[in-house]
């Protein structure tokens, strides 16, 4: 399969007041074409300036994005508009032109490339059947709901037929239920079109639902990158923790107790383990911190104890967990 | 009132309406692009050009600041290069024009930077260039405003051009002036004053109207 986007060495720098501010440090990343590639952070993290990069809405100060092998620092400006065409993106905000009907705001896209007028009206009214909005054709945006300005968008992003969509934390401003609606829509087109797709979000839910792999932004640098599966199961980098586990300190009750994480890997989860050693050895842990998700239809799980003080019961207690084929790593807060 | 006075006054509202409404056009034809282009090349926006900026921004400012009375007076060689004569309705539309097309690029300026960066940002990552973005995207979306600002701007040139009754401008200011002020027929300046007024209301309420008609938001 080929890459869609492969970042090189990308570094970011504004300057404000003479002041220099780093946003991106070093990042190399490839996005393949067919999969849904997420790019996740805190906010500030610097993942809106990575996604803008990728069609160069923003111009990076070091190193080089190429989309399908094309150096985009390279474009002159007419080129660059036409490889925009090829890179559609949808905002948190819409970006919907509010004095403009739904059908004139799908249009809108197809005018930009010179589609004829007849030619426009019927893919824009197609689009609007694939949101599923084809009844709201004349309605004006500030009559529509969040979700479905966020359809219009989508709708109007997919009209030119692009290669990759980018979203800018496209379903942060909607709740959870249209959020879940979005995503689903944004995966049957991901499948039924082969659009390549990259998410960026806050949000752990986000990438857990419909990304394949997604990339771990903190503080301006890549801190992890995977499958979403690898990543959430077992993050190694502490921004990966932090955003799979948010409320965890990680702090034993003693400085000199010792925690150790248990893995759950979607096949042990159904094993009641704590209940099982207690009975079977005798000796309690305290669990810190438990946490269990679905991604992709399988429970994943990562649970950190703290262990008693004595050496031995504490290798009883590892050697339990290891012998009934769960991962166990020490963790050093 | 005599029926002479009464015949003069329906000629002034005529002469009035005619100086406004040719005077607003031509100002928005000049005003309209330069409002465009002082928006456009302002710093961070899509076609950021600091010495067309200083320079538009300048003649603008300047123009503003001279009293209007006092351009009116200087413009009279210019308007006798442009219309052949200085007095009459016809040449008092040359400098109520000039003096409203700084007005109106201002006007113009504002209504467009009231325009979200979203919807710019969108455009632009549609691939669209920077004076399609303005014609397709900016100016659209700002066009309540732009309405409602055209609606201050013809009411500001309405009472600009009873000033022009100073040096021979006609219309219902030069009316009030002669028979109201030099010949103290209050009668006459009460009435003028209150079609004046009148006008302006009208104005104003069709200029909101038609703002609010485009408005869907």
């Amino acid at each position: 399969m080929s890459n869609v986007f492969e970042l090189e060495h990308v570094n970011k720098t504004y300057k404000n007041d003479g002041k220099e501010f780093t946003a991106l440090k070093d990042v190399s990343l490839e996005v393949k074409e067919g999969e849904i590639f997420g790019i996740i952070g805190m906010s500030g993290a610097g993942k809106s300036t990575l996604v803008r990069t990728l069609n160069r809405l923003e111009d990076v100060t070091e190193g080089q994005v190429r989309f399908y092998d094309k150096d985009l620092a390279a474009l002159k400006p007419a080129e660059l508009r036409k490889v925009r065409h090829s890179i559609s993106m949808i905002f948190q905000g819409f970006n919907l032109l509010n004095q403009r009907t739904v059908i004139q705001n799908v249009e809108q896209s197809l005018r930009i490339i010179g589609a004829p007028r007849a030619e426009r009206k019927q893919k824009a009214r197609e689009m609007l059947k694939v949101v599923g909005l084809e009844e709201k054709e004349n309605e004006y945006p500030a009559r529509l709901s969040g979700g479905q300005k966020q359809r219009v968008a989508i709708a109007r992003a997919l009209a030119t037929d692009p290669k990759v969509l980018l979203c800018d934390e496209a379903t942060s401003a909607l709740d959870p239920k249209i959020t879940g609606e979005i995503l689903d829509l944004l995966k049957k087109i991901n499948l039924e079109r082969k659009l390549t797709i990259v998410i960026i979000t806050h949000e752990m839910a986000v990438v857990e639902k419909i990304c394949d792999r997604v990339a771990i932004i903190d503080d301006g640098e890549l801190a992890e990158i995977g499958d979403v599966k690898e990543v959430f199961s077992n993050p190694r980098s502490k921004a990966a923790r932090k955003l799979v586990f948010p409320s965890n300190p990680f702090d034993p009750s003693d400085p000199d107790g010792k925690l150790i994480r248990i893995l759950f890997d979607g096949t042990k989860s159904k094993v009641p383990f704590i209940a099982d050693l207690v009975e079977k050895t005798g000796l309690k842990v305290n669990i810190l911190s438990a946490n269990t998700r679905s991604v992709g239809g399988i429970g994943y799980g990562q649970m950190i104890v703290e262990l008693p003080e004595s050496e031995t019961e504490r290798r009883t207690i590892i050697d339990f967990f290891r012998d009934g084929g769960l991962s166990v790593s020490e963790v050093r807060s | 009132m005599s029926d002479y006075i009464v015949q003069t006054i329906l000629a002034g509202v005529w002469e009035t309406f005619v100086m406004t409404v040719f005077s607003s056009l031509f100002s928005y034809i000049v005003g309209l692009p330069l409002g465009v282009l002082l928006y456009a090349t302002s710093k961070g926006r899509l076609l950021q050009n600091r010495g067309v900026n200083a320079v538009i921004g300048t003649i603008v400012n300047v123009t503003r600041a001279v009293p209007f009375l006092i351009l009116l007076v200087l413009l009279i060689p210019f308007t006798r290069l442009i219309v052949g004569q200085s007095i009459g309705t016809t040449a008092a539309i040359v400098p109520l024009t000039i003096g409203a097309i700084p007005i109106v690029a201002r006007m113009v300026e504002s209504s467009l930077s009231e325009v979200g960066p979203g919807i710019i940002e969108a455009a632009t990552s549609m691939g669209a260039s920077p004076l399609y973005t303005i014609i397709h995207f900016i100016i659209p979306e700002a066009m309540p405003s732009l309405l409602q600002g055209g609606a201050i701007n013809v009411a500001t040139v309405l009472g600009y051009s009873a000033m022009a009754g100073v040096i021979g401008g006609g219309g219902l200011g030069a009316i009030a002036l002669q028979y109201g002020y030099y010949r103290y027929q209050k009668d006459v300046l009460w009435t003028t004053v209150a079609l004046l007024i009148i006008m302006v209301m009208l104005i104003q309420e069709l200029g909101i109207r038609m703002s609010k008609k485009h408005r869907k938001t």
